[in-house]
This record gives structure tokens, C-alpha cells and sequence, in this order.
């Protein structure tokens, strides 16, 4: 991301830009080109995107219109200087009365009053479109953060998390800075090019035309280059992404390199990663230094054609000195954006990629719809039951759970076995609705899970996640999450009654030990005992406890099973289990494979069936058991 | 500050001043054409459209002016590619050559200084604080030419008339002047937004990653509540930004503006008078338009400079790591046969912390021990000992009667293996990740792959062997990760194997038959770290370690009866697992 004093200088450069003089001057780092992916939108998309966006944020409407005046200030400001100076020339000082002092003063002044005049309406259009834009682009992060949170989680992976928060931040800035400034510079380029037109016309309608012949292959050699120094820069792009991945490789298998001494290796690696870098920055190089010249060679060409034409065939069309000196400056203002506009095409395409990419979160349905208004539940325990529950993935891939038939009676403990990616977690999510099933339907205390009000559910069911994820605030806050208006005592509480006092008092600060980002400053079980005791202060009547299977020391994990216990009791649990002494001490034992339930029964009953659970038991606890016993 | 970055920069610059004096010298033509270029147009005013529209010149004049126009523009645009291109070869240059240093260091220094250092701090030397220390470098030949530009122009208009060049020196300085304190004052809005964003990003981060956790507590509207505070405060920041932007920008184009119009006052009456052309007006007013963008910009010149030394800085910490790891003096080899393993009196400390005291081990050619230790006891440390990854403080490690400082690096590598618990794949295809290095045969391959457990899934994977794992690769299960790198070890057929807790997250069956294929079919003398009473079992000896030493030691069965200390944290293991 480029740091704001950057894209500020960036602007500071473009904007300074605008006021150069006949001679293009060259300077401003380059925008960052946009990705290969973003560039593949095309035309027609792009509009359409600018109208949905448009439609979403009514907000940028009122922008437009301020962008306008201000493109509209800022060529009457530029356009009176070439007009003062041909008039001063022409009237004032060439004319057939020589010099006329009153005259070229009047002038001036009029000049100077037009451009205060312009200072004062850019400056108020220009706070007010500022104003517009921010909000439009404030309510769209919003919309979308809250969008996000509708969706339903139970698809949502690692990566698409990732691109989720790229959509409320990185995405929404580009769109930034482009209203800020790309939008901008379209308007006002495209408004003063237009108006530099009309007056090259006034001036001469035969230079203004050859002008026009001379100057427009520009277009066309800057998209070409530009094309041709995007895709350099995206090979620099791959190979930086090259180097980094090299060198993280290095760093993050340090251990295992020395161990193996694969020092060679990693040289070898590194060293053709930074060449090719290189050879890739210095490719790129040649465009960055060919392109920028290219508007002001054309400029050049045009002003000498000017000249030629001008004075050989100017005079019989009534062209005078002033005249032909106000077209020379016209040309250099007629040549100045185009080059901009270039560049501004390519942020223009990000930026458009970007925006789509957050309609695109606001498109995403949100598919668990909360009944309006939702039934609520008998008070007191409750039992859930699963009514020949399947569920497939929307993005295909086939059904993860098919026909799952199970009662947990109010009260009942049940645990679930089975291998990584045999459906028991995407399981879990159904009991709390954090999914629909695609077909079949989850009952809670006799009421469909469906028709349940969000609030009644949230006081029912409650599923503690095997991640252990806390917020980066105290372990006191976290456990207040658990239930709005929580005090302090009853945080207190939650951890005294799982037994958890001797614990939290090893900690530092105690219930105001921060837990860090994600938790990460707590140990993997440390983080379990905190959601432990946060489902302990929400008491839920239906608890669904979806275990670790990280390996966590041996004292914790005596402590972590004990809270289980403890928070457990009473309440109606489906625990996904990892431990063997959960399944043992659960009413009834379900072992999933493969998303179908392929035996049930307590866990005496299975161990003595001698089916698929006695052989996963054998090995789970025999070696133990054996050792211990000889 | 300024003068240490001006050393910093040219130390920088003495790596490469080639290309970078090539650059400064295009800046300058640039400059001298850009100036050079207003005088033109001033004489073709003169010389050809004044008193050409009369019809009184040449056509060999006009194409004279003409042509001049056309080759300044030339030079001007060579100066612009010349320098552009050698001060992007300067930056690259520059880049490339640090960041080789770099990681030349990274792999001098011992493991320790990995350990205390978090992988993104590591990764940011190599990137982030290479491209902050180096991009200072790149606009210095702009900077150059702004600077020259100035100089040129000022002696041209004082050269042309001092009298309107006064008009100039008295309006378009105060360009600069406003330029500072705007820049000054937008600079505070701005980076408050940069810091805005950056709270944002975390909330965003925070809450999307524990979007479960959210969802199941019922926190969606708080979390929606919190992130637009963030995103109102981004907004209000911006738009003070916005409102400096909008009182400042119209400014550097009123002011030069309001400075041609006196010019042409001035200019007509001097004119009038004769003391100057009208080319001479016509040139001023081009100078004047040329001045306002650099006196703007000139700020600009070494504003990276204090992001440059901190860049710096943090490089030199890395170059100047004291390296602690000597290479072995004499390397020799290990002797042929079994190989015993023995620790003498090593004490390890870890900055202020002893890890290690005083201890000492003996581990018979081909037997099998094993190292249990409650959390912090020092394990780790000393398996990193045995394989040589740091050297102790005190004592001495020998395997098969040599001390390691004394064996070559490449040999012991080939005789003595150790398998982490944390089991780093590189990012290529399995079969790459366990051959490393080696000249294993395919059948070797999935040998040590059998023996470790790993060949049937694998086999099992899109691509088999093929199957390429890591960053951008499939993701292997944390048990798989451990069999793979596993195997590793084992297609090396070390005569000395170290495994660090490396099963510790494969499923206790699998991790049984593991062990009893190591029993049996590998002869290699076997040092296990491990918490399951399953593996501990399996060695012929048990070594308890606490406290950096060994408290205790011998079969599994006398251990659980005599110690109490290692009965609770077996038992401890037991009660998790049954």
C-alpha cells in the first residue's frame, strides 16, 4: 500500500502538472499498475459497474455534480492566461495604437479577478465533493462489514476470510483514492481539453485541426507502451512475489535447513530469485523511462507544425501575433493531461475492479434468513434432533452429510468420532444454525431450528469453537462477550464455578491479562479455558463443543477436561470428540464417516460390537492401557 | 538525523556510482533543454512570428525555428529517459545487492537468532526495510534536476531582463513557502487517517477471522457498531484532509497564475519602452509557468531520508548480529559403525536464562532413549545441541567419540538426522521435500515413506509423489506434515535419529506402527522427545529431564513406581488421552 504522504505527493506532482507551461515537465511517481485480473474488465463492465455503484451510493450523485464546478473553475483559470496573453499582445501592445497602458491594465484586472473568483468556487466545490465521496465510500465499508456478518460462515475458508477483509479495506482505499483523484482527473482533464479545443478553434480552425492529427497518435502510443510496462510490471510483481516467498522459505525452515544442510539450496534459490527481480525491475525500467517523454515529444512537434503553418499561411487568414503565441500555450495545455489521463486509465481499471469486487460482497445472498418473528423455546432443558439432515456446499463438490438421524434428549450427552473431513464440525454449525441443512431439519425443544428467533436461539444453543479464537482485549472482556450486561462478579463466577480460580490466578494480571491478537498470546488451551469460561457466563441450555485436536500440555489439558465437565452438566451436549474420555463418558457415542453415521450406541455397546469404534478405541487407549497395566 | 542519512545515501551511491552519475548527468541536460527551451520559443517569437505574419522571413527561417523547437524537445526527452533508466538501474542495483547481503547473513547466523526474532521481522529486513533504506535513491537525479532547473532558470531571467525577473524572485518563491506549510499541516490529518486505516484493518481482521465466535455469541452488531467508529474516524480525518487540500491546491495554480498577469503588466509597458522583446515576454511567461512546478516540488527532494536511515538501521542491526556459530576446525568424520552419542557436562544459556546445567548422557551405539521433561525443561534445546544447530556453553556433545565442533558440517548432516515437531515442508512436490538434497532413488523414496506411514496417503493425493505441498501447494494435515518430514530423515538412513516430539500430532494408531517400523527395520541409535506414554514405552531407557538437567533415568516401569514427579506428567499424558 503506497503511505498517504505518497499518494499525496502523487497528487501534489499531478495537480502541479496542470499548471506546467508549454514545455511538459516530466516527474510524480507512477500510479501502481493494476493487477492482470483487474485489467481484464472491460469497457462495457466498467459502466456497469460505475451505475450500480452509482445506485448504491446516491451520496457520489451530489460529488459529480461538485467535480464539475470544480473542473469547470479550473478551465476558466487556466484558459484566461493564454486569452490575457494574446489580447495584451494583440490590443494592447501590437495594435495599430501601439501601447495602451489603461487597456492592458483592465485586463489584468479583469484576469485577476476571474482567477480569485475560481480559487474561491474550487475551494468550495472541491470541500464539498470531498465530503460526498468520503461518506459514499464510509457507508459502503460499513455495508458491506455488516454483510459480511450475515453471511452464513459455514463455507467460509481461510482464504475467502482473507478476501473478505481485502473487500472492507484494501479494496474500498482504491476506490478512495481514485474518487479522489483519478475521477477527479478524468472530469477535469476531459472538461479543460474540451475547452482548449473550442478556443484553439476561436483562434484557428486550420491549426486547431492539424494540432489535432499531430497530437492524436499520442493515444495511441501511450496505450500501447502502457500496455507493454503493465505486464512488465506485473512479471516484477511475480518475482518480488517470488523473492519473498524464497526468502520465507529460508526463514521459515531455518531449522530444517541447517539440520539437513541445505545451505546450498537456499542460494541457489535466493540468488536466481534476486537476479531475476532484477531483470525483471530493469525491463520494467525502460518503459517507465520511455513513456514519459512521449506526450512532451509530440507537444514539441506540434508547436514547431504551428509555427510553420501559422506564420507561413496564418497571415492571410487574419491570424496575428497574439493569436498564434495564445495557440502555442493552448497546445501545451491541449498535450499536458493526456499523458495523466493515460495513467489514469490504469488506476481507473483498479479502481473499477475494486468497486466491483465490493458490490460484489453486497450481491452475495445471505441465506439464512431469520423468521420474522421467530417462534422462542420452552424454558428448561431442551433436546435437539436431527430429521434426515443432508448438506452439500454451494459451490459443489457433492453432499458432505447424508441422512443423519439424531436425537440428543434434554439433558443427554452425545459425542461424535470420526476422521478429519468426515462432516462432524460442518455438523456442529447445523445444530446452531450457523448453516440450513439442504434438505431434512434440525428440531430444538420440538421447534423448528428455522423458525426460532435469532435471540431465543442464541440463549439455547451455543457452540464452542475448537480454534479457541479470542479478541485482542482482556481475558475479562472476553469472557463478558459471553452475555451483554455480564459484571464483573459474574465473570468472576464463571471461572470459580468450572473450577478455573487456581488457574487464572498463574496468569500475570489475572482476568486482565490481555489475550492478544486472536489470543495468540495465550497458549492453545489457555485460549480453550477462556471459551470455556465464556460459555459458562452464557449458559446455553444446548451446548455443542467442538474439541481441539492441537496438541496441548499435559497439565492444561487435565484442567481443560475438568471444566468440560464441569460447564457440561445439566445441559443437553454434543461434543465433536478428540478426546477418548469425552466419547467414553457421553450417553451415546455416533461415529461419522465419509458424512453418513455408520454406528451409534453407548460406548460399552460399541466397544463390545467390535465394529469401527472398538478398533479406533483399541488403538486410541490400548497401547496405554497395556503399558500401564504390565 | 540529515547528516547521517546524507552518509547513509552515500554510502549507497559509492555501490553503484556509475549508473547513478549517468542519471544526474541526463537530469542536467534535462534541466539545460527545459530552460533552453523557453529561449527558443522567445527567439522563434521574435525572429519568426513577429515579423513572419508581416510575410517578412524566409520559408528557410521558419523551418530553422521550427527545427529548433523539434531538437530541444529531443534533448529534453533524452535527458528525461536517460535519467529515468539509470536511476531505476541505481535503485535495482542497489536492492539486489543488499538483499543478497542479507540473506548471506541470515544464513550465517545461529538458529538462535531465528528463534528470537518473529518470521515477519525477518521477512520486513529483506523487503520492507530494504525498499525503505533504497527509495530515497531513485528521485535523488529528479530531485538534481529540479534543483538545476531552478539555477537555469533564474540565470535566464535575469540574464533577459533583471528588472521582471525581480517580479519573479518577489512572487514565486512564496510557492515554496506555501508548499512547506502545507504539506506540514496536511502531513497530520493524513498519517491520523494512515493510522485510522490501520486500526480499521485490525478490527476488520479481527472480526471477520472470528466471524464463528462472533456469530455464535450474537456480537454482529456490536462488531458492525466498532468498525464503522473506525471507518467514521478514516472519514473525519480525510476530510480535514480535504479541507486543507481544497484552501492549498487552488493556490499553486492562482498563484503563478496572478504572477504571469503582473508579468504582462509590467512586461507590456517594458516592451513598450523597448527594453525587452516581445519574444523576451513570451519567454517569461513560459519560465515563470516552468518555475512554479519545481519550487513546488523541491520539498519533496529527501523527504524519504528519516524513513531511509530507519531503514537502514535496522540492516545494520542485522549485519552487525555477532555471529556465534564457528565452523568445525579440523572436520573430520564420524567413525564407521553404530554410532554412540554422549554429552559432557554441557551448560546452555539462553541470554540470561540457563537452559542447561551441568548435564551429561550417555546413549549406546543403536539403543533407543528416550527424553521426557515437563514444558521449558530444556528438550528442545538439547536435541539442537546433539545435531549441532548451536554449540554449548559448557562441555561437549560427541557422537561416535568426536566432538561435534570438530566434524564437518556436510558429514554429520549425512549421519545424524532430527525430525522437529514442527515440520516444515518447502514448497515443492513431496517427493522433492524428502529426497532433498540426496541421490534417494524413487524405491528409497517409498521406503522411507512406508516406514514413516506416509506412502499409502500419499499415494492416495491428486499427484501422488507429485503432489506439490506448501505455500502454494495442497495443505497436509499437521499429522501428514510430521510423516513426510519424517520420512525425510529416514530416506537419509541416519545412524543416529533424533526425533523432537515429530509425532506428536499423528493419531496414536498410526504413530504405533511408526515406531514399531523403526524398531524394526531402521538401525540407527534413537533419541525420542515425546509426552505419549505409547512412545515412551518403546525405549530401552528414559531419561527425565527438569530444570535444564536430568533428574532421572531408566526403564519406563522403575520409573513409574520410584518417581513421582515423572508418574504425574505421564499420568497427566494418560488422563488427556483416555
Amino acid at each position: 500500500m503506497t503511505p498517504p504522504h505518497r499518494s499525496e505527493e502523487a497528487l501534489a506532482l499531478a495537480r502541479a502538472e496542470e499548471v506546467a507551461p508549454p514545455s511538459t515537465l516530466d516527474g510524480g511517481p507512477p500510479t501502481e499498475p493494476p493487477r492482470a485480473e483487474e485489467r481484464s474488465v472491460r469497457v462495457e463492465g466498467a459502466w456497469h459497474v460505475l451505475r450500480r455503484g452509482l445506485r448504491e451510493s446516491p451520496e457520489l450523485r451530489a460529488g459529480l455534480g461538485f467535480t464539475v464546478i470544480l473542473a469547470l473553475a479550473n478551465a476558466i483559470g487556466r484558459l484566461i492566461l493564454p486569452v490575457l496573453i494574446g489580447f495584451t499582445l494583440d490590443r494592447g501592445l501590437l495594435g495599430p495604437e501601439g501601447f495602451r497602458p489603461g487597456l492592458v491594465a483592465s485586463a489584468c484586472a479583469v484576469a485577476a479577478i476571474v482567477v480569485a473568483g475560481v480559487y474561491v468556487a474550487g475551494r468550495a466545490a472541491y470541500i464539498r465533493l470531498v465530503r460526498a465521496s468520503e461518506t459514499a465510500l464510509r457507508n459502503l465499508r460499513v455495508r458491506a462489514f455488516a454483510h459480511i456478518h450475515d453471511l452464513s460462515i459455514a463455507e467460509q475458508t481461510a482464504e475467502k476470510r482473507g478476501a473478505f477483509v481485502a473487500r472492507v479495506t484494501a479494496d474500498v482505499d482504491i476506490l478512495g483514492q481514485f474518487m479522489e483523484w483519478g475521477a477527479i482527473s478524468w472530469i477535469t482533464s476531459g472538461i479543460l481539453m474540451a475547452g482548449t479545443a473550442v478556443l484553439m478553434f476561436v483562434y484557428s480552425w486550420q491549426l486547431a485541426l492539424l494540432t489535432l492529427v499531430i497530437v492524436a497518435p499520442i493515444a495511441f502510443v501511450m496505450r500501447v507502451l502502457q500496455r507493454g510496462m503493465l505486464a512488465a510490471y506485473e512479471r516484477v510483481r511475480a518475482r518480488i512475489g517470488e523473492t519473498l516467498s524464497a526468502v520465507s522459505e529460508s526463514v521459515m525452515g531455518a531449522a530444517v535447513i541447517r539440520a539437513y544442510g541445505l545451505d546450498r539450496r537456499v542460494e541457489v534459490r535466493l540468488g536466481g530469485a534476486i537476479r531475476r527481480q532484477y531483470e525483471a525491475q530493469m525491463n520494467a525500467n525502460r518503459y517507465q523511462a520511455t513513456i514519459f517523454p512521449i506526450g512532451d515529444l509530440f507537444g514539441a512537434v506540434a508547436t514547431a507544425a504551428v509555427v510553420a503553418v501559422g506564420v507561413t499561411f496564418g497571415a492571410d487568414s487574419g491570424l496575428t501575433v497574439g493569436g498564434l503565441v495564445a495557440f502555442l500555450f493552448l497546445v501545451a495545455m491541449f498535450v499536458d493531461p493526456l499523458s495523466e489521463l493515460s495513467e489514469t486509465f490504469d488506476m481507473t481499471q483498479s479502481a473499477i475492479a475494486g468497486w466491483r469486487k465490493v458490490l460484489g460482497v453486497l450481491d452475495l445472498p445471505v441465506e439464512l434468513v431469520e423468521p420474522d418473528p421467530g417462534r422462542s423455546v420452552s424454558a428448561g432443558p431442551l433436546s435437539i434432533r436431527a430429521e434426515g439432515v443432508e448438506f452439500a456446499y454451494r459451490d459443489g463438490g457433492g453432499p458432505v452429510l447424508r441422512g443423519i438421524d439424531v436425537e440428543v434428549p434434554a439433558g443427554g450427552h452425545v459425542a461424535i468420532v470420526g476422521e478429519t473431513g468426515c462432516g462432524k464440525t460442518t455438523f456442529a454449525k447445523l445444530l446452531c444454525r450457523l448453516a440450513d441443512p439442504s434438505s431434512g431439519r434440525i428440531v430444538l425443544g420440538e421447534v423448528d431450528l428455522r423458525e426460532i428467533s435469532r435471540e431465543a436461539r442464541r440463549r439455547a444453543v451455543l457452540m464452542v469453537p475448537q480454534d479457541g479464537f479470542l479478541f485482542d482485549t482482556t481475558i475479562r472482556e472476553n469472557v463478558r462477550f459471553g452475555r451483554a450486561g455480564a459484571e464483573d462478579r459474574d465473570v468472576e463466577a464463571a471461572f470459580a464455578s468450572l473450577d478455573l480460580d487456581g488457574w487464572l490466578g498463574g496468569l500475570p494480571e489475572g482476568l486482565d491479562t490481555n489475550a492478544g491478537e486472536r489470543g495468540e498470546a495465550l497458549s492453545v488451551g489457555e485460549r480453550q479455558l477462556v471459551a470455556l469460561a465464556r460459555a459458562q457466563l452464557a449458559s446455553p441450555e444446548c451446548l455443542i463443543l467442538d474439541e481441539a485436536t492441537s496438541a496441548v500440555d499435559p497439565q492444561t489439558e487435565r484442567i481443560i477436561a475438568e471444566a468440560l465437565g464441569r460447564l457440561s452438566r445439566g445441559r443437553t451436549t454434543l461434543s465433536i470428540a478428540h478426546r477418548l474420555s469425552t466419547a467414553e463418558s457421553a450417553d451415546s457415542v455416533l461415529v461419522f464417516d465419509r458424512g453418513k453415521i455408520v454406528e451409534r450406541g453407548a460406548h460399552s455397546e460399541l466397544i463390545e460390537r467390535g465394529g469401527v469404534y472398538a478398533a479406533l478405541y483399541r488403538s486410541w487407549l490400548g497401547e496405554v492401557a497395556e503399558q500401564v497395566a504390565s | 538525523m540529515f547528516a547521517r542519512g546524507i552518509r547513509i545515501i552515500g554510502s549507497y551511491i559509492a555501490q553503484h556510482p556509475l549508473p547513478f552519475g549517468i542519471a544526474v548527468g541526463g537530469a542536467a541536460v534535462y534541466a539545460a533543454a527545459t530552460v533552453g527551451g523557453t529561449i527558443v520559443l522567445g527567439r522563434v517569437v521574435d525572429e519568426v512570428v513577429v515579423p513572419g505574419l508581416d510575410g517578412e522571413v524566409s520559408a528557410g527561417t521558419i523551418a530553422l525555428g521550427a527545427l529548433a523547437i523539434v531538437a530541444v524537445g529531443l534533448v529534453r526527452a533524452g535527458g528525461i529517459v536517460t535519467r529515468r533508466y539509470f536511476a531505476g538501474m541505481t535503485g535495482a542495483r542497489m536492492q539486489a545487492s543488499l538483499r543478497t547481503r542479507v540473506i548471506q547473513r541470515y544464513g550465517e547466523l545461529p538458529l538462535a537468532y531465528h528463534r528470537a526474532h518473529p518470521t515477519g521481522e525477518l521477512l520486513a529486513h529483506a523487503q520492507a526495510d530494504i525498499d525503505a533504506a533504497t527509495d530515497v535513491i531513485h528521485p535523488l537525479p529528479y530531485s538534481t534536476a529540479v534543483i538545476l532547473l531552478i539555477v537555469f532558470a533564474a540565470v535566464a531571467l535575469v540574464v533577459t531582463d533583471p528588472f521582471l525577473a525581480l517580479i519573479g524572485c518577489s512572487i514565486l518563491p512564496m510557492l515554496a513557502l506555501f508548499n512547506k506549510v502545507y504539506v506540514a499541516r496536511v502531513e497530520r490529518p493524513l498519517s491520523r487517517a494512515q493510522e485510522r486505516i490501520g486500526d480499521l484493518s485490525a478490527v476488520a481482521h479481527e472480526s471477520i477471522d472470528g466471524a464463528l465466535v462472533v456469530k455464535t455469541l450474537g456480537r454482529e452488531a456490536a462488531e458492525v457498531a466498532r468498525f464503522a467508529e473506525r471507518a467514521d474516524a478514516i472519514r473525519d480525518e480525510r476530510m480535514a484532509a480535504g479541507r486543507l487540500r481544497a484552501t492549498f491546491e487552488p493556490v499553486f495554480s492562482a498563484v503563478p497564475n496572478l504572477a504571469v498577469i503582473v508579468l504582462l503588466l509590467v512586461g507590456s509597458w517594458r516592451v513598450s519602452t523597448g527594453a525587452i522583446t516581445t519574444g523576451d515576454l513570451v519567454q517569461f511567461v513560459s519560465l515563470f509557468l516552468i518555475l512554479a512546478f519545481p519550487l513546488r516540488v523541491i520539498g519533496f527532494a529527501l523527504s524519504d531520508l528519516p524513513r531511509a536511515v530507519v531503514g537502514h538501521e535496522r540492516l545494520e542491526e542485522v549485519f552487525e548480529e555477532p555471529l556465534t556459530m564457528a565452523p568445525a576446525v579440523e572436520a573430520l568424520g564420524l567413525p564407521d559403525g553404530p554410532l554412540g552419542v554422549s554429552v559432557r557436562s554441557v551448560s546452555y544459556s539462553n541470554g540470561p536464562h540457563p537452559v542447561l546445567r551441568d548435564l551429561s548422557l550417555e546413549v549406546a551405539p543403536n539403543e533407543t532413549v528416550a527424553i521426557v521433561g515437563p514444558t521449558g525443561s530444556g528438550k528442545s534445546t538439547l536435541t539442537e545441541l546433539l545435531v549441532r544447530l548451536a554449540d554449548p556453553d559448557l562441555g561437549s556433545v560427541r557422537i561416535g567419540g568426536v566432538d561435534l565442533r570438530h566434524v564437518d558440517a556436510t558429514r554429520l548432516r549425512e549421519d545424524v538426522a532430527v525430525v522437529f515437531q514442527d515440520s516444515f515442508l518447502f514448497a515443492s512436490s513431496i517427493r522433492e521435500n524428502i529426497e532433498l538434497e540426496t541421490e534417494a532413488s524413487d524405491r528409497d523414496v517409498s521406503r522411507a515413506a512406508r516406514l514413516a506411514q506416509a506412502d499409502a496417503f500419499i499415494r492416495a493425493l491428486p499427484a501422488g509423489y507429485d503432489t506439490v505441498v506448501g505455500e502454494r501447494g495442497l495443505t497436509l494435515s499437521g499429522g501428514q506434515r510430521q510423516r513426510v518430514a519424517l520420512a525425510r530423515a529416514l530416506v537419509r538412513l541416519p545412524r543416529v535419529l533424533i526425533l523432537d516430539d515429530a509425532t506428536s500430532s499423528v493419531d496414536p494408531t498410526i504413530e504405533a506402527a511408526i515406531l514399531d517400523g523403526l524398531r524394526r527395520e531402521v538401525a540407527a541409535t534413537l533419541i525420542i522427545v515425546a509426552y505419549r506414554v505409547s512412545t515412551i514405552a518403546l525405549a530401552d531407557r528414559v531419561l527425565l529431564l527438569d530444570g535444564g538437567r536430568i533428574v532421572a533415568e531408566g526403564r519406563h516401569e522403575d520409573l513409574l513406581a520410584s518417581h513421582p514427579a515423572y508418574a504425574a506428567i505421564v499420568r497427566a499424558d494418560e488422563r488427556g488421552a483416555a
